[in-house]
């Protein structure tokens, strides 16, 4: 098996999210990475998902698509991807400008007792990335290299791939808003599109 | 004889789509799917979306509403059992879904690995709290998409309609000999 990452993905999260305004649109993966972007502070403009797992790019992509002239940020972990990797060659094929995927690695399904994932077995998620044609595919594994990851998530032109190798370690449990419909209205209210 | 013409169902489906403002057009190709996709592909203010499984377009389009935009999902039935998962989060989250199925495995199906799909694909909408409708004659499909549109986007439902394999045509498998 693959050696652990050490980046701490609490902090990382903070730091992808860090100093934004209201042109900056997040959507959440299913579980630890909601957990981390509430940690962050829970914002209008978040979509953190508790369900829908393998849903999270794809809904990054339509909402991309819709707003062309803001940047769609989706993070999520590597269970979650794996669930939706056809989803990669979709968005590949519509070459979003303004959408950046970071994927927080920790080779394990945190939320259900840490049995191992496939890229603990050697997946490659920035191989695959690359391979289905997203133009910048990435893996990050040191701390250090956090200032490139920020960068390429928040200002490099898209579609843009990053996985972040983070250490197993499980965070307390910080928990958003769970009612979808609260979300999704807030979410629209905040970006005006509410009908 | 004069035979009267089939009227052009997939002319007045893109004509629904067009006065709903639909802009995003998620689809697994299908026969039956084909000119509507061309149509739509052909129209500036609609992006074709193709998908890899019908459950990514659950997704999409929940992402599109966020933004402030319709969107539509083209399949087949078969594609219908890929998306259960999605559409408990379209319906828990309550986001519009519009999508246009395509029906195999009724009428004069030929191929039996499409049957148990057909006969589930209306009762799995409702299972999962949506509501199907359906369009058994070519008359009726611009009528049955427009109506459909506004109690998906109005009342954020999961609205699919039902395109039936006697407006479509069944698939052949005659072999060459």
């Amino acid at each position: 098996m693959n050696q652990p990452g050490t980046i701490d993905r609490r902090q990382a999260v903070a730091r992808l999210v860090a100093d934004r305004t209201d042109d900056l649109l997040v959507v959440g993966g299913l579980g630890a990475a909601t957990w981390d972007l509430a940690a962050a502070g829970e914002h209008d403009l978040d979509f953190g998902l508790w369900g829908a797992m393998g849903g999270a790019v794809l809904i990054g992509l339509g909402l991309a698509m819709a707003q062309p002239d803001k940047r769609v940020l989706v993070v999520t972990g590597d269970g979650e991807m794996l669930m939706g990797m056809g989803g990669l060659a979709t968005i590949a094929q519509q070459q979003p400008v303004n959408l950046a995927i970071v994927v927080l690695d920790n080779g394990l399904y945190g939320e259900t007792g840490g049995q191992p994932s496939h890229t603990a077995h050697g997946a490659d998620l920035a191989a695959i990335a690359r391979g289905c044609g997203l133009p910048v595919a990435a893996t990050i594994a040191e701390d250090e290299r956090m200032g490139e990851a920020v960068s390429l998530a928040r200002e490099a032109r898209g579609p843009v791939f990053v996985v972040l190798k983070i250490s197993p370690d499980t965070p307390p449990l910080v928990l958003p808003e769970r009612d979808p419909v609260v979300l999704k209205d807030r979410f629209r209210a905040a970006l005006g599109a509410a009908s | 004889m004069t035979e009267t013409p089939d009227p052009d169902w997939p002319a007045a489906i893109f004509d629904a789509l067009t006065a709903l403002d639909i802009r995003q057009v998620a689809y697994v190709p299908d026969a039956g799917h084909a000119r509507l996709i061309e149509l739509c592909g052909a129209e500036p203010t609609m992006t074709l979306v193709p998908l890899t499984t019908e459950e990514e377009g659950v997704a999409l389009l929940a992402g599109a509403w966020l933004g402030g935009e319709r969107g539509v999902l083209l399949m087949q039935s078969s594609g219908v059992g890929n998306c259960a998962n999605q559409l408990a989060f379209a319906r828990a989250a309550r986001f519009p879904l519009l999508t246009l199925v395509t029906m195999r495995g009724e009428a004069a199906e030929k191929n039996p690995w499409q049957i148990p799909m057909g006969q589930a694909t209306g009762p799995l909408f409702e299972t999962m709290g949506g509501e199907a409708r359906r369009i058994d004659a070519a008359v009726d499909a611009g009528p049955t998409v427009a109506a459909a549109g506004q109690a998906a986007f109005g009342s954020d439902a999961i609205v699919a309609v039902l395109i039936a394999q006697d407006v479509i045509g069944v698939k052949s498998f005659e072999a060459a000999q």
